[in-house]
């Protein structure tokens, strides 16, 4: 597995940190990880629901500082 | 002799360029500074024109005017695309099998809708992201007399504002034909509301409810069934069309790709000083880079004014004094005769306004202003 990749939505209103990562999720392969940065309380929210919906897996979601963490598995 | 080169004649490198003619023009005339711009076209399009084009309200005659005109003079101009970068010894090579040499590297390449990614999409939809491709939109509105439209967008794509603009207008050209009631619209978006900016979706939902426009969110495109005019989504759902109208998925220029600079043609890019992850002489403008804001000429444009003047200053005293904070404003058209906008930066959300014909108008005269302002004159 490679080293998990960070998605830096800090700040990011449009297009926001789900579609940053929907985006993302295109350039790493199937088992690999990313981990999402993101200021937006709403975006802890709709990540997870995206991620479960899609089937992809939720692997840590926490808050440090103000900045939600969220670390994805892609699954296909 | 400093010597600046920036790859891309689009929108971020011209206004760039320019900014930075104005700034150095003494060092420019004294030969103390070179400025160079590398670009794949000689003609520049002013691309938002694209979705009048759909509508039959510009013309791609009226889009284009040849680069070199907008450039200030001082500035060296070659159409003659960059086919390798070779940053560790700070020179670049075209497809002319010429080398550039360069103290400072800006990279503007732009990037580029990519239907073909998306099983049946580039055989079953209509887009608006190039010249053939929206006057072959044109051509399908004019014939369509009736039936299910509806609207579905890839991940990441320039321009936020386009499938809701495309909606709202699809709504009032069908209005003005008197086809109303033949024709139902189904819109779809691939986050959880139906535009990413919040106050931007509540505006438009209710926009949605009063015209009787129907949404589905989450709802990413995953495969088109041309024959069966259906589309299935990576959430699990299904769509019928009789039209379909698609902003495609994106990606930057296949050459930032081939040249390992980024995943997918997206440069990392530092957010603030806009320099290449990695490189203090490498900088990244415009829809190329890979940070999490509006893929947008307004964004390329203010990414530009900071850039040009954090060049001028580290060209003639080695320090750059500016951070780019994020900065982006966009017109949004609310049907044919009203429109709004947003601006916001990586610390304020926008607040949109209600939709006035004065937006609108102001809106349709920048279309023709763009010129002055990539000149600088704006
Ligand atoms: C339909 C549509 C509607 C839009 N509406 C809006 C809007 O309302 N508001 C808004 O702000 N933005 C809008 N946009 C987006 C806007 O046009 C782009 O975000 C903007 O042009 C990006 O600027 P750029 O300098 O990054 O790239 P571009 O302007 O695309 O320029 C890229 C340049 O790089 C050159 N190039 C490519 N490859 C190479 C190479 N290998 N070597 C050298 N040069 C190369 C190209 O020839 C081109 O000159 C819209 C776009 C479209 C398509």
């Amino acid at each position: 597995m490679s080293d998990t990749k960070i998605v830096d939505a800090r700040g990011s209103f449009c297009p926001g940190p789900l579609m940053e990562l929907i985006a993302a999720l295109k350039d790493i392969s199937v088992g690999d990880e990313l981990e999402v940065l993101s200021t937006d309380q709403g975006s802890a929210a709709d990540i997870p629901e995206w991620v479960a919906k899609v089937g992809h897996t939720l692997t840590a979601n926490f808050e440090d500082q103000g900045v939600y963490h969220l670390r994805i598995r892609k699954a296909k | 002799m400093k010597r600046i080169v920036i790859v891309g004649g689009g929108t971020g490198g011209t206004i760039l360029a320019n900014n930075l003619a104005r700034r150095l023009e003494r060092e420019l005339e004294a030969g103390r500074v070179g400025i160079t711009v590398l670009s794949a076209s000689a003609q520049h399009m002013y691309q938002p024109g694209l979705l009048y084009v759909a509508f039959a309200r510009m013309a791609p005659a009226e889009l284009s005017v040849d680069e070199a005109s907008l450039l200030r003079p001082g500035i060296d101009f070659a159409v003659d695309p960059v086919t390798a970068f070779d940053l560790d010894h700070k020179e670049v090579k075209t497809q002319s099998g010429k080398t550039h040499g360069y103290d400072y590297l800006v990279i503007a390449t732009g990037s580029r809708a990519l239907p073909e990614n998306v099983p049946g999409l580039k055989e079953s939809a209509h887009h608006v992201y190039t010249e053939e491709a929206a006057l072959k939109t044109c051509a399908a509105l004019k014939a369509f007399e009736g039936g299910r439209i509806a609207v579905v967008t890839g991940v990441p794509h320039k321009c936020p504002m386009v499938p809701l603009e495309i909606t709202f207008m699809m709504y009032e050209y069908f209005r003005d034909r008197g086809l109303l009631d033949k024709v139902s619209f189904t819109y779809t978006y691939p986050i959880g509301r139906v535009h990413s900016l919040e106050n931007v979706a509540k505006w438009a939902v209710g926009e949605f409810a009063r015209l009787g426009i129907h949404y589905e969110t989450l709802f990413n495109v995953k495969e088109v069934d041309g024959a069966k005019r259906q589309v299935k989504s990576e959430e699990g759902g299904t769509l019928d069309y009789d039209l379909l109208i698609a902003v495609p998925p994106h990606k930057g220029m296949e050459v930032v790709e081939t040249n390992g600079l980024g995943g997918s043609g997206w440069i990392p890019t530092h957010r603030t000083t806009l320099a290449m992850e990695g490189r203090e002489d490498v900088f990244v403008l415009g829809d190329t880079t890979n940070l999490p804001i509006s893929k947008a000429g307004s964004t390329a444009h203010y990414e530009a004014e900071v850039l040009g003047e954090n060049l001028a200053n580290l060209v003639t005293r080695g320090l750059a004094l500016r951070a780019y904070e994020g900065k982006v404003f966009c017109f949004i058209e609310a049907g044919k005769d009203r429109a709004t906008y947003a601006s916001f930066d990586y610390q304020h959300p926008p607040e949109p306004q209600p939709p006035t014909r004065a937006i609108h108008w102001f809106k349709l005269a920048y279309n023709r202003l763009y010129w002055n302002s990539v000149r600088g004159l704006l």
